[in-house]
């Protein structure tokens, strides 16, 4: 028994790991408002410091990880994180692709931390942001600036049950159609949807605007048709490359796009 | 000499990552230090080259719990350097979509992360078990706020819909008549949540604050007014580099804000409702009463109770400004970038979130400075912590350890967005 006085011989163990990020994506289970309490019973949450003072050591079966790895300290944790996770799954676009910190990775970093801050002597910091994945294996990543908390929930049930986790990697245009939302680019606003991962459930073009691609690269995606199209429409190259160039920019469909448009 | 050293590694509960470390020499409190190292992600080097267009996306991701203050202040600072002016219903729509961050930041902060301090759980899922019906009514309330900002903005984390300008889509009158419903809920579950905070166990700790919120002529603040305290501050947002200054200290990744001519000051809902607290409506007031509030508090702990009474104010600015709501014949009004320095500063649930940006003649950012709420507050926060933890030294540092994290959870401290994390340690000498 624990103090919520649930048995819990035999819940799984589930950590949450905040790395170089914004809290949002390990915010997205404490806004599972109407499933937060079962969850909380159907799993042991062993270690989720944003949410409990009531830490438990490893081993965990499963570890959600956010953030991207921008110290040398973050880097030997990963690894500790790892060693201490039956299952270790990405929650998010910095631990999946570096996040919007990795734009570090397309400057000179200690000319970053000199614009920032006035005892540059006092940042310990990498020249990159890298991914989770870039450290350590990783069984999942769940793409997305932030993530959808329904799939969030969706991927902590595969892994506790042992399938893989019913997520689809088609495009953004995918989820348009199914809610009925008419092309924004056919009206002329340039939009990243045809080559975006599925998952936020098409909310861009809904709000009448083009989609800005912060659930990273579908699988397989034309990014050169797509910037083509853009060009169409009037964008110009320094457009294209900051479009390929902010949450995602280190993924790698698009990072090769950003390179081929200049300023 | 006995050294005594207190340290907590990772503080809990609070958004980001910090630590405390505390310094007890011969049985005095010499030092108490709040670090923070959430590892720096450099928004305002990155900003620079970036289109003023792509800023309210971006500024976001500064922090996940209250990306809505990012957007507001950075879209106002684009305003005032291109010498827009946005009124009317769109005004009114950045103001409720506001409300909603106010109300879920809020419900979040003081039923999930600080209640737990004061009735001694780790957590909220471990006081639901013995106040079931209390954390259910906090998630419901903090779900509505969600579902405000979700209609509003899209989605209640990243909200895409904000643009220099208003909105790309606004909403019709019908689509608000459903959230309406709900605050209405909300409001009076915002009520019940007040009069269940004001029994909890306050410490006996009055401090001297200088208070500095924004105040407007006629509203409660959020997206604009004058900077004010409670001292002799009183100036246009523009003028906030006159005053305040930030100074980077070597424990922290985050910057330290200090008035120039004082030091330590404080920003967040006990200074907002020290300096507005005439611009609550009548009921609002009555039931800060109620809740044995008088116009101004100098318990940090008592936070909570003034918070909670946020959340009413937020349910029923709300409920007000939908009542209100006409639909506007566009969703934005047209902005023409051109060269210049514009500043914005809202009142996010934390405190003032000020920023700074000059621009070219075709509105990229040439620089950017923002000032988030928890960087203003940590120096407030250390001579809190003095005052606190300087009549328990000679408890065991648990009781100490105990004693000073629920003084830091006082701030809310988003430790994200101090864009710039918290470990505790006591030693003692």
């Amino acid at each position: 028994m624990d103090r919520s006085g649930i048995d819990d011989r035999h819940r799984p163990r589930l950590a949450v790991w905040k790395f170089a990020s914004c809290d949002g994506c390990q915010l997205s289970l404490l806004d599972c408002e109407d499933e937060l309490l079962s969850l909380a019973g159907a799993i042991k949450i062993a270690n989720f410091l944003e949410a409990s003072s009531a830490v438990e050591d490893g081993p965990y079966d499963l570890s959600l990880v956010e953030g991207s790895i921008t110290t040398e300290h973050d880097a030997r944790r990963i690894r500790e994180v790892r060693r201490q996770s039956k299952r270790l799954v990405t929650i998010g676009a910095c631990a999946t692709h570096g996040g919007i910190q990795a734009l570090r990775n397309f400057a000179n970093v200690s000319e970053f931390v000199a614009a920032v801050y006035a005892s540059p002597e006092y940042i310990s910091t990498l020249a990159t942001s890298t991914p989770i994945s870039a450290h350590v294996p990783v069984d999942f990543e769940l793409q997305g600036c932030p993530i959808n908390k329904t799939q969030l929930l969706e991927v902590i049930s595969a892994f506790l049950t042992g399938r893989k986790p019913a997520i689809a990697a088609h495009s953004v245009c995918i989820e348009c159609k199914q809610r009925g939302t008419v092309c924004v680019m056919v009206q002329g606003t340039p939009c990243l949807g045809p080559v975006t991962h599925a998952g936020c459930g098409a909310i861009c073009p809904s709000y009448r605007r083009g989609c800005y691609g912060c659930y990273g690269p579908m699988e397989t995606p034309n990014t050169a048709a797509l910037a083509r199209e853009w060009r169409a429409l009037g964008a110009v190259p320094r457009d294209i490359q900051r479009a390929f160039r902010t949450f995602n920019a280190m993924a790698e469909p698009f990072f090769k796009e950003s390179a081929a448009h200049g300023d | 000499m006995a050294t005594r050293t207190i340290r907590v590694d990772y503080l809990a509960r609070v958004e980001g990552e910090g630590a405390l470390d505390l310094q007890i020499s011969d049985g005095r409190l010499v030092a108490a230090r709040l670090s923070i190292f959430e590892p720096p992600r450099f928004f305002e080097a990155f900003l620079r080259g970036r289109g003023y267009m792509e800023t309210p996306d971006i500024v976001a991701r500064i922090c996940g719990i209250c990306p809505i203050a990012y957007q507001m202040s950075a879209v106002h600072a684009i305003e005032n350097a291109f010498g827009v002016t946005v009124g009317g219903q769109l005004r009114a729509l950045r103001r409720l979509i506001y409300c909603g961050e106010w109300i879920e930041s809020h419900a979040l902060h003081v039923v999930m992360l600080h209640a737990p301090d004061f009735l001694g759980y780790p957590d909220a899922i471990a006081m639901a078990r013995d106040h079931g019906d209390a954390v259910r009514s906090g998630l419901a309330l903090k779900k509505t706020g969600n579902d405000l900002l979700r209609l509003l903005g899209g989605r209640e984390i990243h909200p895409v819909n904000v643009r220099p300008g208003g909105f790309y889509r606004v909403p019709q009158r019908s689509e608000l008549e459903p959230i309406a419903e709900r605050l209405k809920m909300a409001r009076d579950q915002a009520v019940g949540l007040v009069r269940w905070v004001a029994t909890f166990p306050f410490p006996d700790l009055e401090r001297d604050y200088e208070f500095v919120a924004l105040r407007h002529a006629n509203e409660y603040p959020l997206n604009e007014g004058r900077i004010v305290s409670n001292r002799d501050i009183d100036i246009d947002i523009a003028d906030y580099e006159s005053e305040f200054e930030e100074r980077h200290v070597a424990h922290s990744t985050a910057l330290h804000s200090l008035l120039k001519r004082r030091g330590a000051y404080l920003v967040g809902p006990l200074a907002r409702y020290a300096l507005n607290f005439d611009r609550l409506p009548a009921g609002v007031r009555a039931l800060a009463a109620e809740a044995g509030l008088a116009a101004v508090c100098n318990n940090p702990f008592r936070s909570i109770i003034v918070r909670a009474i946020e959340i009413v104010y937020a349910c029923e600015e709300a409920l007000r400004l939908i009542a209100a709501y006409e639909l506007a014949d566009a969703a934005s009004v047209p902005v023409e970038p051109r060269a210049g320095v514009g500043f914005g500063c809202t009142e996010a649930p934390r405190g003032i979130c000020w920023h700074r940006y000059a621009f070219d003649a075709d509105g990229t950012i040439l620089t950017a400075r923002i000032v988030p709420p928890t960087a203003q507050n940590q120096p407030s926060i250390e001579a809190d912590l003095m005052a606190v933890a300087a009549p328990l030294v000679l408890e065991p540092d648990d009781v100490i350890r105990d004693r000073c994290e629920q003084s830091i959870r006082n701030y809310d401290p988003c430790i994200s967005c101090s864009t710039h994390f918290l470990k505790l340690s006591v030693h003692r000498t």
